[in-house]
């Protein structure tokens, strides 16, 4: 009796937290703003600057969908989540998309009920030497000392990666990417590892950059891309085209700068994109025609918004490697926008 | 008559005391070699003080402020600190994201709230007290901004409660406790029908706004100030309630308090953070709002009461059962003894686990950081995830270190003086 009174209250509950979600464009519309989860901190892809202005490439993708629904990119609202609460916050409605540097895995995507809309940057695990060390490819880092974070999936990476290529080396544990950094410039260690972006993000600001080496192999695959709650399609198509959208106009040169002169274009694919044709593409998913036009308009296509916030101009010095569109031999592929 | 050669008048005049038992070398002598042992204990501190400070003080005295990157300060001189990061920021770790336009009123709350305790400190200025007891409403209204009149409702309710009271108990009513019922269900329904009325109507007469600041644009010490100092006051009288409760010889209210003082000090603070956090959302109606500020305060004043509720049992333990039984022999009731007899000494007692409370309950307001809200600790992070100051660790961490020094510092004092204040035995 007991027993299922709990049950009939947790169903209740869960009921309507997905009732919540039926319907999230209608929801925001409503609210006037979106509620965007972001890190609550990560560089290159959400911070807050000296004014108090949040910025960064996850940041900027929201403002882009924050353009296509209300045509004011600054329509967001932003919710700092940490690492150990964003699931529950996007579950809880709290949030009405999560787009904080979240690798897309299987059982995030099934397990937690949540659907991923893309990737909008491939990461992965890399390691970072001291040059003087002579090593230019992580195969020749047989035996080194390697600063580790602990109970993390690059932990049990580097195990794997280490073992198939018949290599050893002698873990030096640390708590967090922080005392990575510093353990690493003590010289505790020869080499450390996490996610290639943090490595990138801060070889920038060590007092001798050009002392250290990113080493050009990824050991892993870290696809980190927005996600939303299951059980709202239109929402998700909403927040997936955005993104495709940015990256279709980087394929055909759309800059925030030129994207006015489009107008004439012979490129049908344009018009139906920017909402300049005959055809009201956007209204298949109840947004406005020029929906993807003020989303690019916001921020760039995405190559601007990467080169803002993780190339030279975003401080970071990343290069587009595999992050570069397919046209210009990375991986970045959007489906036609017909 | 035999003439006496000489015969001494005036006593010898005092002697210095020997250079060795006086002034600097006393001390030294007295305090740092006293012995071997403890000689050479001294030499080996200052020994490491000494190796400490000579690398300390030319990092921080050389440090750089004006630089607008971490970059320029390790160009310039990496060897010495870069205290630019904190020209930079100083804003935004004393008041999060809080509008810059706006900045006066985290500072006006700050002000007030150190004027509001002065009448509960010092006895002289007790006739100040309802300005103690409006200031939680003000200082709301203050930060969070919106209506004067849907913060200042609540008094006017409570007033309104209170008049019916005393109306009814002298013109209607004969008994105390049915004029209390009677005018605490006028109270409810004064709140739950007429008060959105009224608020309408008093905005509408006399308009008195302040801009809206969301919940998630306070941060820095601001936040760490709001959760720490409302959990401190909230949890003192709930922590007096559950004591008394637990002492209770009614079943009913010693198993609640017992149960709910256990269950909470069984349980880590970040528990109950999550459950604010994460869990209470699940359960909520789609589409409530429930502040995540207040969602926190609610549950750092239920985690500090119930170790209040501790303290202050010890306080009362240490009672003689004898000043219990002199009060009702005096013919006081219940509530007047605890009033007049039991609390005031047993509080008196209670002071330094009281004030240990409240110091430990404000540095655990940096936990809110892994819940995602940017007190000072989660603002560092933040900081430290912009490329112009990824890499600062120790200028951040030692200007916060020195905050919370000086705020946990000036409350243990302040416990110090109160203590000699009432100190009444010889």
């Amino acid at each position: 009796m007991k027993k299922s009174l709990i049950l009939g209250f947790l169903a209740a509950a869960g009921l309507t937290a997905g009732m919540a979600s039926a319907a999230t464009l209608d929801d925001v519309k409503a609210r006037g703003n979106l509620n965007c989860g972001v890190s609550t901190g990560a560089p290159g892809f959400a911070t807050v600057d000296d004014s108090g202005k949040n910025v960064g490439f996850d940041v900027d993708y929201c403002r882009a969908l924050a353009a296509g629904i209300f045509g004011d990119p600054m329509a967001v609202k932003f919710v700092p989540l940490t690492s150990a609460v964003r699931f529950t916050a996007l579950a809880a409605g709290e949030v009405d998309i999560l787009a904080r540097n979240t690798t897309w895995t299987y059982s995030r995507d099934t397990d937690l009920k949540q659907t991923f809309l893309g990737v909008n940057y491939y990461d992965g695990q890399g390691f970072m030497v001291k040059k003087d060390l002579g090593v230019s490819s992580t195969l020749e880092l047989d035996g080194a000392t390697v600063c580790i974070q602990v109970g993390t999936t690059t932990e049990l990476n580097l195990a794997d990666y280490f073992k198939e290529n018949g290599m050893s080396y002698e873990p030096v544990p640390t708590a967090d990417n922080a005392e990575s950094q510093q353990q690493y410039l003590a010289g505790a260690c020869d080499t450390y590892t996490t996610d290639a972006s943090a490595l990138h993000g801060t070889r920038v600001n060590l007092e001798n950059p050009d002392a250290h080496l990113v080493l050009p192999e990824i050991i892993s695959k870290e696809p980190l891309g927005p996600l939303v709650r299951h059980g709202d399609d239109n929402w998700a198509d909403i927040g997936r085209w955005v993104l495709n959208a940015l990256v279709i106009a980087e394929e055909k040169g759309i800059t925030q700068a030129n994207i006015d002169s489009w107008g004439n274009s012979k490129d049908a694919e344009v018009h139906r994109l920017l909402g300049t044709g005959d055809d009201d593409m956007m209204a298949m998913v109840g947004m406005p025609k020029n929906a993807l036009y003020n989303a690019i308009k916001a921020g760039g296509n995405y190559g601007e918004i990467f080169e803002n916030n993780l190339g030279a101009t975003g401080g970071i010095n990343i290069e587009r490697g595999v992050n570069a569109s397919w046209t210009k031999g990375g991986i970045l592929y959007s489906p036609p926008f017909r | 008559m035999t003439k006496i050669a000489y015969v001494r008048e005036k006593g010898i005049p005092p002697s210095p005391p020997p250079l060795t038992e006086v002034g600097i070398i006393r001390w030294v002598r007295q305090n740092l070699f006293s012995s071997w042992f403890n000689g050479i204990l001294t030499l080996f501190s200052l020994y490491f003080i000494i190796l400490i400070l000579a690398d300390f003080i030319p990092w921080a005295w050389g440090g750089h402020w004006q630089t607008k990157s971490l970059r320029e300060c390790l160009d310039l001189d990496p060897n010495v600190a870069c205290f630019s990061v904190l020209t930079a920021r100083w804003k935004q770790l004393l008041f999060g994201l809080y509008p810059a336009e706006e900045y006066w009123r985290p500072t006006l709350t700050f002000i007030l709230l150190l004027l509001s305790i002065v009448p509960i400190l010092v006895p002289k200025y007790l006739k100040f007290f309802w300005f103690s007891a409006i200031y939680p409403g003000l200082a709301i209204w203050l930060l969070w901004g919106g209506s004067f009149w849907s913060v200042a409702i609540v008094y006017i309710g409570l007033i309104f409660g209170f008049a019916t009271y005393v109306i009814l108990s002298s013109k209607f009513l004969k008994t105390t406790s049915m004029a209390l019922s009677a005018s605490i269900v006028l109270t409810v329904l004064f709140y739950l029908f007429f008060s959105s009325l009224l608020v309408r109507f008093l905005s509408f007469l006399l308009p008195i706004n302040l801009p809206f600041v969301d919940s998630l644009q306070l941060g820095g010490f601001t936040l760490s100030i709001v959760v720490g100092v409302s959990g401190i006051v909230a949890s003192f009288p709930i922590g007096i309630l559950l004591a008394l409760g637990r002492q209770s010889n009614l079943p009913v209210i010693k198993m609640i308090c017992v149960g709910f003082i256990e269950f909470i000090r069984g349980v880590p603070l970040i528990t109950l953070l999550f459950v604010a956090s994460v869990l209470l959302n699940y359960f909520l109606p789609p589409g409530t709002n429930f502040d995540i500020v207040l969602r926190v305060v609610i549950m750092v004043t239920l985690f500090s009461a119930a170790y209040m509720a501790e303290v202050i049992r010890g306080g009362l333990a240490g009672l003689p059962l004898g000043q219990h039984e002199a009060s009702a022999s005096l013919g006081l009731t219940y509530w007047q003894s605890q009033r007049l007899v039991i609390m005031p000494q047993a509080l008196k007692i209670s002071i330094p686990g009281i004030v240990n409370t409240f110091i430990g309950l404000f540095k655990d307001t940096t936990l809110v950081s892994i819940i995602s809200l940017r007190d000072p600790v989660g603002l560092a992070s933040t900081i430290r995830a912009d490329s112009k100051w990824n890499g600062i660790y120790w200028e951040l961490y030692i200007a916060i270190g020195l905050m919370f020094f000086v705020f946990c510092f000036g409350m243990s004092q302040y416990s110090q003086y109160l203590e000699r204040k009432l100190k009444t035995d010889n």
